[in-house]
């Protein structure tokens, strides 16, 4: 900062009569570096079990923009929505006499349960698939490490395409290109989804700033997801409290038995 | 109208869910067996995972066959010192069962090794019953009186030592072939989700000799508490026991039950046995399909565990 006004002079000096352009370098080298901010109406959602997927609002603001830069479409926003993290095994079945049987199976270390993306635009044409691929941005891009794994990298492939293939049909991972809007120059909304099934536990947002294709900086929220209702204190019991949940499961079978033949006892 | 089921972590249409509680209900109270062998397949074809059918398929053994098992016990037309020893050695085969269980869940092989012991187990008894039965009615026809398949003379079975005396039943046998029909049931009801009454009053009579008078009774009381012990372990180790979707077979069983048992009373015993036998055997040729065909996706993820 202190080199600030001898650069000022310099400038003006090279430059001779054109000052006002030289201005405008200077003031952009003045300018504080750009940020982002987001923010969310909750950080904790509660989900019933007759949920159907909803849609969830991310307000953001830029900071420091650049208005000739935004107005060209410079800067680009990527929110992602990852869900609690777990070692996933996929298998892989293969015909063995006849029948149909899992020979080969695979564990990606923490892999995201669920993953949900929005963006100013598709993020092949926000920044380099090399950039994609070291910030883990993207359904194609997100690590899938098999610590175990010291085989043929073909079949690692497989697997890890078999993998997206998947959470993509059971809805799990969903991308929406183009659903952050700009309501005025600094301020965005970015709508990601979540899924039916969408898992319970802590999620991450995450919102990337980038501009002209180069990553900025990131801003991360968590998110609890708590399933509520009944549906879903069975299952704390049946993990938590498993043998008062076996023992309750056979008494009910037992009186819905006894009171069968009861009830319809003819004489 | 569908209904989630938590330990299944599936979304189920509960009309399909009652309707097979109702069939097997039915078929259960018509035919006068437990209905596991038929509910766990039926829900493997409805795409619950294997090991949750064979788990709630269990439980539903519980209930419907509780209340045979109390008028059996009330009436005394049951051998209790046969049929404890039939249930201690069910709960060792039950608990083996679960170990079994648990490692094939771990290497993933439960599936098809769930299927396999289904097709295997429905294949042989269908086709036995199938067989048993036609000439049955072919003697029914012939109009010859139908010899009760009980003759005195001795099998191989009664020459096992070990000879203790069942007073009830009137027989002396050797606690070995008990032990190991009690303990193999005991397996099976772990690992395929049966009470297993389809093989024990077969082999009670036939192997074992036990007067008919007592064996339903002695089958049911040994099933019971097997199945009870079996839901039990588990609920408590495996995690596999949806209590929303046994609750609604349950229910839509005892219902189904009712109904079965009236058209059972109307039918001849062997044109029954031949009508239960289709039914194995149509149920054992779509698994031995459904292994042979090849899958939709051949990848399948696991979620190791909860987070």
């Amino acid at each position: 900062m202190s080199r600030l006004p001898f650069a000022r002079a310099l400038s003006a000096l090279v430059m001779g009569l054109s000052l006002l352009s030289t201005g405008a370098v200077a003031a952009e080298k003045v300018r504080p570096p750009e940020g982002i901010e987001i923010g969310m109406s909750t950080n904790e959602i509660a989900i019933t079990s007759d949920f159907t997927g909803a849609d969830l609002t991310i307000f953001g603001t830029l900071t420091n923009v650049d208005d000739y830069l935004q107005q060209i479409g410079q800067y680009d926003i990527i929110v992602t929505l990852e869900g609690p993290r777990v070692d996933t095994t996929i298998r892989r079945k293969a015909r063995v006499f006849g029948i149909w049987i899992n020979t080969e199976q695979m564990t990606f270390s923490a892999v995201p349960q669920s993953y949900s993306m929005t963006s100013t635009r598709l993020i092949k044409d926000i920044t380099s698939q090399q950039e994609l691929s070291t910030l883990n941005i993207g359904i194609d891009h997100i690590r899938l490490f098999a610590a175990n794994y010291f085989g043929d990298i073909a079949v690692l492939d497989d697997f890890r395409k078999a993998f997206r293939r998947q959470m993509i049909d059971s809805g799990l991972y969903q991308s929406n290109p183009g659903g952050i809007r700009f309501v005025s120059p600094s301020l965005f909304r970015a709508t990601v989804k979540l899924p039916a099934n969408v898992p319970n536990g802590v999620h991450m947002v995450h919102a990337y700033l980038f501009k002209s294709g180069d990553f900025l900086m990131e801003k991360k929220l968590p998110l609890r997801v708590v399933k509520t209702g009944i549906e879903q204190s069975l299952t704390e019991a049946a993990y938590g409290n498993s043998f008062l949940y076996g023992l309750s499961a056979v008494l009910i079978a037992l009186t819905i038995g006894w009171a069968g033949s009861v009830i319809f006892r003819k004489d | 109208m569908t209904i989630y089921l938590p330990i299944a972590e599936m979304s189920v249409n509960i009309l399909v869910i009652l309707g097979m509680g109702a069939a097997v209900g039915f078929l259960s109270g018509m035919f006068g067996v437990g209905g596991g062998f038929l509910i766990t397949p039926l829900l493997i074809f409805y795409n619950v995972p294997p090991g949750i059918a064979v788990a709630t398929g269990a439980c539903l053994v519980v209930a419907s066959s509780v209340s045979g098992a109390i008028s059996h016990f009330r009436r005394g037309t049951l051998d209790l010192k046969l049929g404890t020893l039939l249930l201690v050695s069910g709960l060792l085969g039950s608990t083996a069962g679960i170990g079994v269980f648990a490692i094939l869940r771990s290497l993933g092989l439960l599936d098809l090794f769930i299927s396999l012991a289904y097709v295997l187990l429905l294949g042989t008894v269908g086709s036995l019953m199938l067989i048993e039965s036609l000439r049955a009615i072919r003697r029914v026809a012939k109009n010859k009186a139908v010899a009760l398949n009980r003759p005195g003379q001795h099998n191989w079975v009664h020459r096992l030592p070990f000879k203790v005396r069942f007073k009830k039943s009137k027989i002396y046998l050797s606690v070995l072939p008990v032990i190991a029909l009690g303990f193999s049931l005991g397996v099976l009801t772990s690992v395929m989700g049966i009470g297993g009454g389809f093989i024990m009053v077969p082999a009670m009579i036939y192997f074992l000799r036990v007067p008919t008078g007592v064996v339903i009774g002695t089958s049911l009381f040994q099933i019971v508490f097997v199945t009870a012990y079996t839901t039990m372990i588990q609920a408590t180790l495996n995690h596999s026991v949806d209590i929303i979707l046994a609750l609604q077979l349950m229910i839509a069983g005892v219902v189904g039950a009712q109904y079965g048992v009236r058209v059972g009373q109307r039918l001849r015993a062997e044109q029954l046995r031949a009508l239960l036998a289709l039914l194995v055997l149509a149920v054992g040729v779509r698994l031995a399909v459904d292994l042979v065909l090849t899958p939709k996706d051949i990848y399948s993820i696991v979620t190791g565990g909860r987070a």
